[in-house]
């Protein structure tokens, strides 16, 4: 467990079987005790021969700040995966990366092996300010060129990864695109992508129960089909996914969540 | 003897007003005394009928008989020889459609059949309080895998326990039960009631590993590789979806996400629990089976004020149980009969608002020999709804199916099995259950199972 800025943090959890079987963009569900609910999570990197995984997470509500409270040596209550689609690695040519935020954790692995599948990788790094700017030198190892924007100009340029977007598609061609971060982020992203007719991939976070394909609490609209995020996805072509549903899906819960996470934050308080 | 009275026993249930608002078990269950009343009503045929109904053929009239004579540790025996999980089917089987319905005495007239289900609950409750004895068998015959911890990967693997196999059953999610645990609601089905069903069968030496999503977490050739043979019995979990316009609107659920909130997650004890369910006034549930029966009514005691369920056919076709249906309605939950809804109407936020249905009307029967509905041209009608619930059914998931190519599937998606014997192209490879059938009931599942177990046992003796 390793705090990498305010609200994230990085964590290695003992899991052989998961560790054995992952590939880059499938995720976890994680319960943290007998009470908790299941929460989706990237699996960023792992060790098989230690039988670890690592995910990386950015404290917003309930779960996510008990998670941060786990020590070294304590157990979770459950960890199930690898689920989802492994994100869609070949040789592309050029590629361009977009990570935002927390998202950045869930773009690495793909860069990793984008790389190492022979593709030229362009990687363009967003965060508000310096401090959330995530895994930067690992992201370099495997990049051909990084940018970093920020939001206040802490670090890189200042302003969003669309404009450092719209900047490479000017100068060269690009194969293939990615865009994994906030949804607001993937969206505008897409556009941008669209505008050049470049197809970019986005990974969907929608709300998951099971994770397993057995509730459709996780749908989207991609195309004109109804798709499940937890086993068709959680990659899809930007240009094909219903975004204002999404936008409005992803909030239903936000009353509750509130509600959960005030709670817990009293109890905590109380018990000083 | 006394003479028979026409009907059966009564039974005590929480009454309609209070059980609106808990999750507590609606039937209370018979006590010892009311048990031997009921028992004492069965004919005690020579060639009884409801053993050939039963799908795991309990010797029925011979536990009755252990009843009347007040001897439960020999009723019990009796039924443990037949059924690994008998306080769950005589809950939820439909034994009116089964073991009761050629019941001789229910065959005359003015009689009630014996409440058979009611009398297998009694014993099987008794056996629960009783304390569990670890069984230690040598496990020399075999290892086999079972994927899935429904009622019929948990039949087939106490079965093969019994028999001398060392079984080890994968379950996807954090908890065993399949159906049992995430579908039917705790007023139905009390979930500690599952939880000792499923630790009597753990106590048989069954280890059931939670977290294996097989397919993703292990793959069909290691457990090909590790085992003598393997029993899928993974179900029928993934909804349909209608499909109509505002699929994608908040207050949208498929029944399956619905009721996995509520039983599997607690929903219902949030914020003690994690995991949220939305607090809705107005409730539209679309279906008429047992499903739509557990989400309304599972709706109504969330606080709803207004459920309504949607069914496009009439009330004699509806599926759902019997007793369901009645407990339905003391409930007060409403009925729109032959209406079928066309399009979800939502606000400029994404929530819905409204459920567009339109009128039926019934026309020639079908293949399934029920008539069929048609609508009824400019029938439109409108039910104000803050969320409504699919309960249409649910198909094969395909986590499992799409990395193993090798095993046949017929044209309905679900696994390509043989009736008679469980098996499927690949050797060594049984299914059952939901998968294999499409949604049915848990009995037929174990039976299903308890098929696999026998054809197994055969397979791995042969080949050794």
């Amino acid at each position: 467990m390793r705090q990498l800025s305010e609200k994230q943090f990085e964590m290695w959890v003992s899991a052989p079987r998961v560790a054995g079987k992952a590939k880059a963009g499938q995720f976890v569900i994680l319960r943290t005790t007998e009470f908790g609910e299941r929460i989706p999570l990237t699996i960023v990197q792992t060790d098989p021969e230690e039988g670890l995984v690592e995910i990386i997470f950015q404290v917003i509500g309930k779960s996510t700040a008990e998670l941060a409270t786990f020590k070294e040596g304590d157990s979770l209550h459950d960890f199930v995966g690898p689920l989802g689609m492994p994100a869609n690695v070949k040789k592309y040519g050029t590629v361009l990366l977009v990570g935002g935020g927390v998202g950045i954790a869930a773009l690495y692995p793909i860069i990793k092996e984008l790389k190492k599948a022979g593709n030229r990788v362009l990687t363009i790094l967003g965060a508000k300010t310096k401090e959330l700017v995530i895994l930067e030198e690992e992201c370099r190892k495997y990049s051909d060129e990084l940018i970093i924007m920020t939001d206040d100009g802490s670090l890189g340029e200042k302003g969003l990864v669309t404009n450092a977007m719209e900047k490479v598609f000017a100068r060269e061609k690009i194969d293939m695109a990615w865009a994994i971060g906030p949804s607001i982020m993937m969206k505008f992203a897409t556009m941008t992508a669209e505008k050049s007719g470049v197809p970019v991939y986005v990974s969907l976070n929608p709300i998951m129960i099971d994770g397993t394909g057995m509730c459709g609490g996780c749908r989207v609209t991609v195309g004109d089909a109804i798709k499940f995020a937890c086993v068709d996805g959680p990659e899809f072509l930007g240009s094909e996914v219903n975004w204002d549903e999404f936008l409005l899906r992803s909030k239903q819960y936000g009353h509750e969540e509130a509600e959960s996470f005030e709670a817990y934050q009293k109890e905590m308080a109380d018990l000083g | 003897m006394a003479k028979r009275s026409y009907t059966k026993t009564y039974m005590p249930e929480q009454a309609p007003e209070t059980r609106m608002h808990n999750f507590e078990e609606v039937a209370l269950g018979y006590d010892l005394e009311s048990g031997k009343l009921e028992a004492s009503r069965c004919l005690q045929c020579k060639n009884a009928p409801c053993i050939d109904a039963c799908p795991v053929m309990i010797d029925i009239p011979g536990f009755i008989k252990a009843i009347e004579d007040g001897d439960m540790p020999k009723a019990y025996e009796i039924i443990a020889r037949y059924s690994n999980l008998p306080a769950i089917c005589g809950r939820v089987c439909p034994q009116e459609k089964q073991c009761e319905m050629v019941c001789r005495l229910g065959r005359n007239k003015r009689f009630e059949p014996v409440a058979i289900g009611k009398l297998e609950r009694l014993v099987a409750d008794w056996a629960l309080e009783q304390p569990i004895e670890e069984k230690s068998t040598a496990f020399d015959k075999g290892k086999v895998a079972v994927i899935g911890s429904g009622p019929s990967g948990l039949t087939a693997a106490g079965d093969l326990a019994k028999l001398g196999y060392d079984v080890t059953v994968y379950e996807a999610l954090h908890a065993p039960g399949g159906v049992l645990t995430y579908g039917i609601p705790e007023f139905r089905l009390p979930k500690k009631v599952v939880r000792k069903e499923i630790a009597i069968i753990e106590a048989l030496g069954v280890k059931i590993e939670t977290n294996v999503v097989v397919g993703k977490t292990i793959t069909m050739d290691e457990i090909q590789q590790n085992f003598d043979a393997c029993y899928i019995a993974v179900g029928a979990g993934a909804p349909n979806f209608m499909g109509i316009p505002g699929t994608g609107l908040n207050g949208v659920y498929s029944s399956s996400e619905y009721l996995t909130r509520i039983n599997l997650m607690h929903g219902y004890e949030f914020p003690k629990y994690d995991t949220p369910v939305h607090q809705s006034k107005n409730v539209v549930v679309i279906g008429g089976g047992n499903v739509a029966m557990d989400a309304a009514r599972s709706a109504r005691r969330m606080g709803a004020d207004k459920v309504t369920i949607v069914y496009r056919r009439s009330e004699e076709e509806l599926p759902a149980r019997e007793e369901e249906y009645h407990h339905s309605l003391e409930e007060k939950i409403d009925y729109s009969w032959l209406s079928n809804p066309t399009e979800y109407l939502g606000n400029d936020k994404g929530e819905l608002v409204g459920v567009k249905c339109i009128k039926m009307a019934l026309g020639e029967p079908d293949d399934s020999g029920r008539r069929r509905p048609v609508p009824i041209p400019d029938s439109e009608f409108i039910i104000e709804a803050d969320m409504v619930i699919e309960a249409i059914g649910q198909g094969a998931n395909k986590v499992l199916l799409d990395t193993f190519p090798e095993l046949a599937i017929n044209k309905w998606g679900y696994i390509d099995a043989d009736e008679e014997s469980c098996a499927t192209s690949v050797p060594g490879i049984f299914a059952g259950g939901d998968i294999v059938t499409g949604a049915a009931t848990v009995i037929l599942a174990m039976g299903a199972g308890k098929l696999a177990a026998k054809e197994i046992d055969m397979y791995v003796t042969n080949k050794k």
